[in-house]
C-alpha cells in the first residue's frame, strides 16, 4: 500500500511533466494542423539553457528558468517564422518531414557545439522528503512538480478562456479563413501559440532535468515522443486532454516500471498509442470531426 | 504524367543495358580496377537503393511518411540471420528461402502497425513508424534469441555482389510494375488527394495497407541481404539515424521517381565513404537539407521525372 502510493505519487509528478509538454504539442496541433516534432527539443535547449545559467553564469534557479522561457518561447516563433510558415500552405508531408528536419538540425547542432557526453543537471535546492503516512514518504521535488504543472495548466486554461487573445487562439483553430475575416491577426495568434507552448516546455525541462538529472543533445527524442503519446491519448487539439492523458502515461509508466518491467515500459508506452489510434482514434476527450472537403 | 506504352524493344535495351553495367563492375574487379572494398562498398549500394525504392513507394507514390523503414529492414534482418544460421542455409534457393522469409516477417509486422496507424490521415504514421522503430530496438536489445547488445553472431556471408545487384534489379523492375499498374496508379490518386481518391471508388485504406507492407517486405528482403553480407548484427544500426538517411534519399532524389531515389542512393552511399571527415556533420547537413529542400523544392531534386531508355529513344527518333 505504502509503495503503491508512493509510485502513484512518482508518476503523478512525472505524469505533470509530459502534460506540460504534451500541452504544448496539442495547442500547436489544434492551431496550424502539424505535429512539431521539433517540441521535444525545445526540452532540451531550455535544459542547457538553465544549466549553462546556473552553472556557468551563477544565477539563481527562478531567473534562470524565467531566462530559460524567454528563450525557449522566441525559439518557437523563430523555428515557426523560419521553417514552418513558408509551408503553410504546403502538403503535410512536406511539413512534417520540416518539422523532423528542425528536429534533428537542433540535436545535431547542440551535440556539435556541447558533445553528445551527458552533463549533470546542478541539484535544487529543494532535496528532501515529506513524510506521509506509516513509511510513505514523497521528495519534495515530486510535490514542487505537481504543483507548478497544475498551476501552469490552471494559468493557461485562464488565458486561453478569458483573454481576447486566448479567444483569438480558439478562433484560429477552429478555422483560421473566418477568423481572419473577422479582424483576427492569424499570423500574430500562430507566433503567440508557438510562444506560449515552447515558454511552458522550458518549465517542462526545468522539472524534468531536475528529476533525471543529466543534460544531453538527445534527452528531447524520448521526451518528447512521450508526450506526444500523452497528447494523442487524451485527443490532440484538446487542452484538457493534454493534462489527462499526461497524468495517465506518467502514472502508467511508473507503475509498469515498478510491477511489470523496467525494460519494457517504452514498449508498453508505444503499445498504449496503438491501442488508442485502434480504439478511439480521437483519444479520451477528443470528438472526431470529419474532414471538410 | 505522360504515361509511355513501354514495348518488347524498350525491355530488351534496358536489359541489356543492366548485364552490361554488371559485366563492366565484374570486369573491373577481376582486372583488378576495383578490390574487395569496393566490392563491399557495391553491394552496401546495391542494399540501400533497394531500401530507397521501396521506401519511395511509401513516401513518394503513396505519400505516408515513413520514419521506422530501418526497423522493418531488421526485422527482416534478424529472421534471415535466425533461420540461416539455425538451419544451416548455404544454397542458392536457401537463400532465396531465406531472404524471402525475413522479406515477409517485416510485411507482416507492416500490417500489425499499419492497420491502426493507416485508417487515420498522414500524421498518425510518422508517429507510429518511429515508435515502431523504438520498440523494434528495445525488443532486439533484450530478447536472448537476438543476442542483444552482443549482437548476433556467426552469420553465414551468402550476399555475393553478383546476387545483392540481381536482388536490387528484380526489386526496381517489381516495384516500377506495381506503380505503372492500376494499383500503383490507385496509390498516386491517393497521395494526390485521399478525399478525391476515395469519391472515386478507390479502397483508400486497402491501398494504403498494400503499398505500405509491400515496402515493408521489400525492407526486409533488404535487410537479409545486409545480414549475410556483414555476419553481424547489432540492433544500433537499424536505429532512427538509418531511418532518416533512408528518408533524405527519397526526399533528395525525388519523392515518387525511380530513377531519382536510385542515383541519391548511389550518391549518398558512396558519398560519406568517400569523405570521411565530412562525418562528423553529416547529420547537420542532412537535416539543413531536409528544410531547405522542403521550402524551395518540396517535390525533391528530380521531382516526379523519370529517366528514362524509352524517353532517349523518342527523342532520338524525333532527331532524326
Amino acid at each position: 500500500m505504502e509503495m503503491f502510493v508512493m509510485q502513484l505519487i512518482n508518476g503523478l509528478s512525472i505524469g505533470s511533466i509530459y502534460a506540460l509538454v504534451a500541452l504544448g504539442y496539442t495547442m500547436v496541433y489544434g492551431i496550424v494542423k502539424l505535429i512539431n516534432f521539433a517540441h521535444g527539443e525545445i526540452i532540451m535547449v531550455g535544459s542547457f539553457m538553465i544549466l549553462l545559467l546556473v552553472r556557468y553564469a551563477g544565477l539563481p534557479f527562478i531567473p534562470a528558468i524565467l531566462i530559460a522561457m524567454v528563450g525557449c518561447a522566441l525559439l518557437g516563433v523563430l523555428m515557426e517564422k523560419i521553417a514552418y510558415k513558408p509551408l503553410r500552405n504546403a502538403s503535410r508531408l512536406s511539413a512534417l518531414i520540416t518539422a523532423i528536419g528542425v528536429s534533428l538540425f537542433l540535436q545535431n547542432l547542440f551535440m556539435t557545439i556541447f558533445s553528445p557526453n551527458p552533463r549533470p543537471f546542478p541539484a535544487v535546492p529543494i532535496q528532501g522528503y515529506v513524510r506521509l503516512f506509516g513509511n510513505a514518504t514523497v521528495s519534495n521535488l515530486a510535490i514542487v512538480t505537481i504543483v507548478v504543472s497544475l498551476a501552469m495548466m490552471g494559468l493557461l486554461q485562464l488565458f486561453v478562456k478569458k483573454t481576447r487573445m486566448g479567444k483569438a487562439m480558439r478562433a484560429v483553430s477552429e478555422d483560421a479563413g473566418a477568423a481572419s475575416l473577422m479582424g483576427v491577426n492569424v499570423n500574430s495568434t500562430i507566433a503567440v501559440t508557438f510562444a506560449i507552448g515552447s515558454a511552458l516546455a522550458a518549465v517542462g525541462s526545468f522539472l524534468f532535468a531536475s528529476t533525471f538529472p543529466q543534460v544531453q543533445p538527445f534527452m528531447g527524442l524520448d521526451m518528447g515522443l512521450k508526450a506526444f503519446v500523452a497528447a494523442v491519448l487524451g485527443g490532440i487539439g484538446v487542452i484538457p486532454g493534454a493534462m489527462l492523458g499526461g497524468l495517465m502515461l506518467g502514472v502508467i509508466e511508473v507503475m509498469t516500471r515498478a510491477y511489470i518491467s523496467t525494460q519494457w515500459s517504452d514498449a508498453v508506452v508505444f503499445s498504449i498509442l496503438i491501442i488508442v489510434l485502434l480504439l478511439k482514434p480521437s483519444g479520451l476527450l477528443g470528438k472526431s470531426v470529419g474532414e471538410k472537403v | 504524367m505522360v504515361v509511355i506504352k513501354p514495348n518488347l524493344k524498350v525491355y530488351i535495351i534496358s536489359a541489356v543495358a543492366v548485364l552490361a553495367l554488371f559485366g563492366i563492375l565484374t570486369l573491373l574487379l577481376e582486372v583488378g580496377v576495383l578490390n574487395n572494398f569496393h566490392r563491399g562498398l557495391i553491394i552496401l549500394v546495391c542494399i540501400n537503393v533497394i531500401l530507397a525504392v521501396s521506401l519511395n513507394l511509401s513516401a513518394g507514390f503513396l505519400g505516408q511518411l515513413v520514419l521506422g523503414h530501418a526497423a522493418f529492414m531488421a526485422v527482416g534482418a534478424y529472421t534471415a540471420a535466425l533461420i540461416s544460421t539455425r538451419l544451416g542455409v548455404t544454397s542458392v534457393f536457401g537463400f532465396i528461402f531465406v531472404l524471402i522469409a525475413g522479406g515477409l516477417a517485416a510485411a507482416l509486422s507492416g500490417i500489425i502497425i499499419g492497420v491502426p496507424a493507416l485508417r487515420l490521415r498522414g500524421d498518425y504514421v510518422a508517429i507510429v513508424t518511429l515508435g515502431f522503430g523504438l520498440i523494434i530496438q528495445s525488443v532486439l536489445l533484450n530478447l536472448r534469441i537476438t543476442g542483444g547488445a552482443d549482437g548476433l553472431l556467426g552469420i553465414p556471408r551468402l550476399t555475393t555482389m553478383g546476387n545483392a545487384f540481381f536482388v536490387m534489379v528484380i526489386v526496381v523492375a517489381l516495384l516500377v510494375a506495381l506503380v505503372r499498374s492500376r494499383h500503383g496508379r490507385a496509390m498516386i490518386a491517393i497521395r494526390e488527394d485521399e478525399i478525391a481518391a476515395e469519391a472515386s471508388g478507390i479502397p483508400t485504406t486497402y491501398y494504403k495497407i498494400l503499398g505500405f507492407t509491400i515496402a515493408a517486405f521489400f525492407a526486409g528482403v533488404a535487410g537479409g541481404l545486409f545480414a549475410h553480407r556483414v555476419s553481424v548484427l547489432v540492433p544500433e544500426t537499424f536505429g532512427f539515424i538509418y531511418s532518416i538517411e533512408l528518408l533524405v534519399i527519397v526526399v533528395l532524389g525525388g519523392m515518387g521517381s525511380f530513377t531519382g531515389a536510385i542515383v541519391a542512393a548511389v550518391v549518398l552511399t558512396l558519398l560519406p565513404e568517400l569523405l570521411r571527415e565530412f562525418g562528423d556533420f553529416r547529420m547537420l547537413t542532412y537535416s539543413i537539407l531536409l528544410v531547405a529542400m522542403m521550402i524551395f523544392r518540396p517535390k525533391g531534386l528530380m521531382g516526379s521525372y523519370e529517366f528514362s531508355i524509352q524517353s532517349i529513344i523518342s527523342k532520338i527518333r524525333k532527331r532524326g
